[in-house]
C-alpha cells in the first residue's frame, strides 16, 4: 500500500480542494449527524441517571487520565515490571524509527512474513505497515474499515471510522478489483447491501485469520498495576487477532497507561457514548502476559514516546495526553464535517489532530503542521463534547501563539505587520485621537488583506456614515 | 452603579446602531451608561491569531479605559469572552504584576448585554416592540465562552409584536471564526452556506443573534444569496418601541 499523507498540502488547499467534492459532504453530513445523535441521547441517559451526570463521569475520566499523566515515570517502570513479572516482554521505543525496527525484527525473528492487525491509530501514526512492507512483511488489516482504506490503497479520514468517506457503492467496487490480488477474492455476483459486503470480507479475513503466526494491535489502555493491556472494539476480528496467533506485539503510546484497575471504570464508560454512541462496546479484550494453553505464547509490549514527552513538556498542550481517541471532538466539528480528515494531512484529523500533531511534533518546521492549529473557528464544540474534558480551543490558541513565535525574527508577512501596526495603533489611542485612528486602521485591514477571500462569496455590509465614537461625540452620547 | 459601555472596535466602525441602540435600551432601563472615550478593542484578532505580544499594548489601553467602573457592558459575546477568559493569558505573557492586577479587575465585570440585563438588573421584560418574525441564531461564544445559556431566548420572547421560529442546528458554528473568515475562507463559506440554508428555511424575515460578526458573515451570506432576510442584532430588537 504505497497511499501516504505526506507530501500534502497545507489545510485551506487541501480543504479547498475536499469541499468540491459533493459525494463526500453527503457522506460526511449524514454520518456525523447520525453518531451525533446517538451519543446525544446516551449522554442525555447518563445524565438522568449517574449522580452528578455526564459531568461528574467527565471529570473521574479526566482525573484518571491525569493521575497517570502526573506520575507517569513511575507509571511506565511499574508497567513494565508487572508486564514482565505476566510473562510479556516489553521493549521501549523513543520514535517511530526504532518501534518499527523492533517490530520488524520480532516478526523476522519468528520466520514470518505477514502480521495480521487489530485497528490501532499507533500503528498508522508510526507508519508501521510501510516500514513491514520495506523489509518484506505483510500487514494485513482486519478491521473492516480499515480493510476497505487498505483494499482501496487509500488513506483513513476518520479515527473511528476510517472509510467514513466511501460509501457502499465504493465499497463493492473495491472489494471486487482489489480482494483477489491479495488472498480470497469476492464473489462474482457481490452486492453493495452492507450484509452481502461484510460476508465477503469475513471469508477474505478467515483465510488470514487461520494462517497468520503473528498479531500486531495497539491497546487503548495499560493497567500499571495488574500489566494489562485493553482493547476495545466492535466486531471481533481484534479478538482474534489477539488470540489466534503463536506471538502477539503490542504498540503502546506511553499517554495510554493508567494507574489502577478502577480508573478504567470511568473511561470504559465514556469511550464507547462518546465514540459509537453505545452504552458499552461489542467487543472488550483484555490480556495480561501470557497465559499458558490460552492465546499467543509470546506477548511482546513496545512502549512508544514518538513526541509524547515534547507534549507532556507543554504546560498548556500536556491535557491533549488524556485524548482516549473516541472520536467526539471530530463528529461535532463544523470544519471536520465539511472538509472530511483527509485535508489535515494526517492519521489524526479533525480537532484532535489539529492540536496533536504540532504537540507530537512541534511547529515552526513545516507549513502543513503549522496551517493545523488554525484550522477551527474556535467555536468549542470540541471541548464540551470531549469525554475527558480535553481544552481543545485553549490549545489551538496557545499553539497558534507558538507558531507566531517560531517565525518571529524572520521576514514579517504581511498578517504580521498588520497586527504590530495595529497593536501600536490600539496601544496609543489614549494618546492619539482616541480609537477613530484605529478605526480607518481595520477598513484598511479589511481592504488589503482580507476583502478578497472575503467578498468571493460574502456582501460586506455598507459603511455607515460616521462612526459610533463620533457620533457619541457629535450628540453627547444621544443626549442633544 | 457606574456602567460603561464598551461597543467593539467592529461595532464602532461598522455597526454604530448596535451602540446606539444598547445606550437607549440601557437609559430606558434606569442606567446611566458612560462611554469611556479612551477604549479601542479587546485584543481578540491579535491573540486568536497567535499574537501575542502585539496584544499586550491592547489590553494596557484596554484596562486604563475601563478601570474602576462597576460594569462593562458589550453587545459581543466574543469580545466579553475575551476579556474574561484571555486577558489573564496576556498579562501572563507580558510578565507584568500590575497589568495583571488590572485585568483581574477589569475581567470579572464584564458582561455580555443580555447577562447584564438579566442578571445584573433582573430583567426580562424590557418593553419593546418589534412586529416581525424572527430567528436567533445563538453564537458559539455566547453559548459555549460564556453560558449565556437562555437568556436572549428570554428577552425576546418578552417582546410585543415578535414572532420567534425555531432555527434547526441552532448550536451550530456559523463558520466565521474571526480570521478564520480570510485564512480558511472556503471551509468558512462551506459551513456559513449551510447555516444560511438552515436561516432561509425558517421563513423568518430577519435573523437576530448577539454578536455582529457572525452576523456580518451569515448576513454576507444571505445578501450575497439575495435571500431577503435582514440580520439584525440583538440590542437593536431590544431597544425598538412602539
Ligand atoms: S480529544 Fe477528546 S473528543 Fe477528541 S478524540 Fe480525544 S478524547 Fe475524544
Amino acid at each position: 500500500m504505497s497511499a501516504t499523507f505526506v507530501g500534502m498540502p497545507p489545510f485551506p488547499a487541501a480543504a479547498r480542494e475536499k469541499l468540491a467534492d459533493a459525494q463526500l459532504r453527503r457522506n460526511l453530513a449524514h454520518a456525523t449527524s447520525t453518531i451525533r445523535a446517538r451519543r446525544a441521547a446516551l449522554v442525555a441517559e447518563v445524565e438522568a441517571s449517574v449522580d452528578g451526570g455526564w459531568e461528574a463521569l467527565r471529570v473521574a475520566g479526566a482525573e484518571a487520565k491525569d493521575t497517570a499523566l502526573r506520575s507517569l515515570d513511575r507509571q511506565l517502570l511499574r508497567l513494565e515490571e508487572t508486564l514482565t513479572a505476566n510473562g510479556a516482554t516489553v521493549h521501549w521505543a523513543r520514535d517511530a524509527a526504532q518501534a518499527n525496527a523492533i517490530v520488524a525484527a520480532l516478526v523476522r525473528a519468528h520466520g514470518a512474513d505477514e502480521v495480521i492487525k487489530v485497528k490501532s491509530m499507533v500503528t498508522q501514526e508510526i507508519g508501521l505497515n510501510e516500514a513491514l512492507a520495506a523489509e518484506g512483511i505483510a500487514a494485513w488489516e482486519t478491521d473492516l474499515a480499515e480493510l476497505i482504506v487498505q483494499l482501496g490503497d487509500d488513506l483513513p479520514s476518520h479515527i473511528l471510522v476510517p472509510a467514513i468517506h466511501r460509501n457502499r457503492a465504493e465499497i463493492r467496487e473495491i472489494f471486487l478489483r482489489a480482494m483477489g490480488e491479495v488472498g480470497r477474492g469476492a464473489p462474482a455476483d457481490l452486492t453493495d447491501a452492507p450484509a452481502v459486503l461484510a460476508a465477503a470480507a469475513r471469508e477474505h479475513l478467515r483465510e488470514k485469520f487461520l494462517r497468520a503466526r503473528v498479531g500486531v494491535s495497539g491497546a487503548n489502555f495499560a493497567v500499571a498495576e495488574t500489566g494489562t493491556l485493553v482493547v476495545v472494539e466492535s466486531e471481533g476480528n481484534g479478538r482474534m487477532c489477539l488470540t489466534l496467533p503463536e506471538v502477539l506485539i503490542s504498540v503502546v503510546g506511553i499517554e495510554k497507561v493508567v494507574a489502577t484497575w478502577d480508573d478504567l471504570d470511568p473511561l470504559l464508560r465514556l469511550l464507547p457514548r462518546s465514540s459509537t454512541g453505545e452504552r458499552m462496546n461489542p467487543y472488550t479484550s483484555m490480556w495480561s502476559g501470557v497465559t499458558p494453553g490460552d492465546g499467543p505464547r509470546e506477548v511482546h509490549v513496545v512502549l512508544l514516546d514518538n513526541g509524547r514527552t515534547r507534549a507532556l513538556a507543554d504546560e498548556v498542550g500536556r491535557q491533549a495526553l488524556r485524548c482516549i481517541r473516541c472520536s467526539a471532538c471530530l463528529n461535532v466539528c463544523p470544519v471536520y464535517e465539511r472538509t472530511g480528515g483527509h485535508a489535515y494531512g494526517s492519521v489524526y484529523p479533525g480537532p484532535i489532530g489539529a492540536i496533536l500533531n504540532p504537540l507530537l511534533r512541534g511547529v515552526g518546521h513545516s507549513d502543513q503542521i503549522d496551517a493545523l492549529p488554525y484550522a477551527s473557528t474556535l467555536c468549542g464544540a470540541c471541548f464540551e463534547a470531549c469525554p475527558v474534558r480535553i481544552d481543545i480551543p485553549r490549545i489551538l490558541v496557545d499553539q497558534r501563539a507558538k507558531i507566531v513565535d517560531a517565525h518571529r525574527g524572520g521576514l514579517p508577512t504581511p498578517e504580521a505587520v498588520a497586527m504590530r501596526t495595529a497593536a501600536t495603533g490600539l496601544g496609543s489611542a489614549r494618546r492619539l485621537a482616541g480609537g477613530e485612528r484605529f478605526t480607518r486602521l481595520g477598513l484598511w485591514f479589511a481592504r488589503r488583506v482580507g476583502a478578497p477571500a472575503w467578498t468571493s462569496a460574502r456582501d460586506l455590509p455598507p459603511a455607515p456614515a460616521e462612526s459610533f465614537r463620533r457620533w457619541w461625540k457629535r450628540t453627547d452620547g444621544g443626549r442633544r | 452603579m457606574r456602567v460603561a459601555l464598551m461597543v467593539t472596535c467592529i461595532n464602532d466602525a461598522l455597526f454604530p446602531r448596535t451602540g446606539q441602540a444598547v445606550v437607549a435600551l440601557l437609559r430606558r432601563l434606569g442606567v446611566d451608561v458612560e462611554f469611556p472615550a479612551a477604549q479601542t478593542c479587546c485584543a481578540q484578532p491579535m491573540i486568536n491569531t497567535g499574537y501575542l505580544d502585539e496584544a499586550v499594548p491592547v489590553l494596557r489601553a484596554f484596562v486604563e479605559a475601563f478601570a474602576g467602573y462597576d460594569a462593562v457592558v458589550t453587545p459581543s459575546a466574543s469580545c466579553a469572552g475575551c476579556a474574561r477568559h484571555q486577558h489573564a493569558i496576556v498579562a501572563r505573557r507580558a510578565g507584568d504584576p500590575a497589568l495583571r492586577a488590572a485585568a483581574d479587575a477589569v475581567s470579572p465585570r464584564v458582561y455580555e448585554l443580555s447577562e447584564f440585563l438579566v442578571d445584573r438588573l433582573g430583567v426580562t421584560d424590557v418593553g419593546a416592540y418589534y412586529p416581525h418574525t424572527v430567528t436567533y441564531h445563538p453564537t458559539c461564544h455566547s453559548l459555549r465562552m460564556l453560558g449565556v445559556g437562555d437568556r436572549p431566548r428570554r428577552l425576546l420572547e418578552q417582546v410585543r409584536g415578535l414572532t420567534l421560529l425555531e432555527l434547526p442546528g441552532a448550536a451550530e458554528c456559523c463558520g466565521f471564526g474571526g480570521t478564520f473568515a480570510v485564512k480558511n475562507a472556503d471551509t468558512s463559506i462551506a459551513i456559513g452556506t449551510d447555516k444560511a440554508r438552515q436561516v432561509r428555511n425558517t421563513g423568518a424575515e430577519v435573523l437576530v443573534a448577539g454578536d455582529n460578526s457572525c452576523l456580518t458573515h451569515i448576513g454576507g451570506l444571505l445578501s450575497r444569496q439575495r435571500a431577503g432576510v435582514r440580520t439584525v442584532h440583538l440590542a437593536e430588537v431590544l431597544a425598538a418601541t412602539a
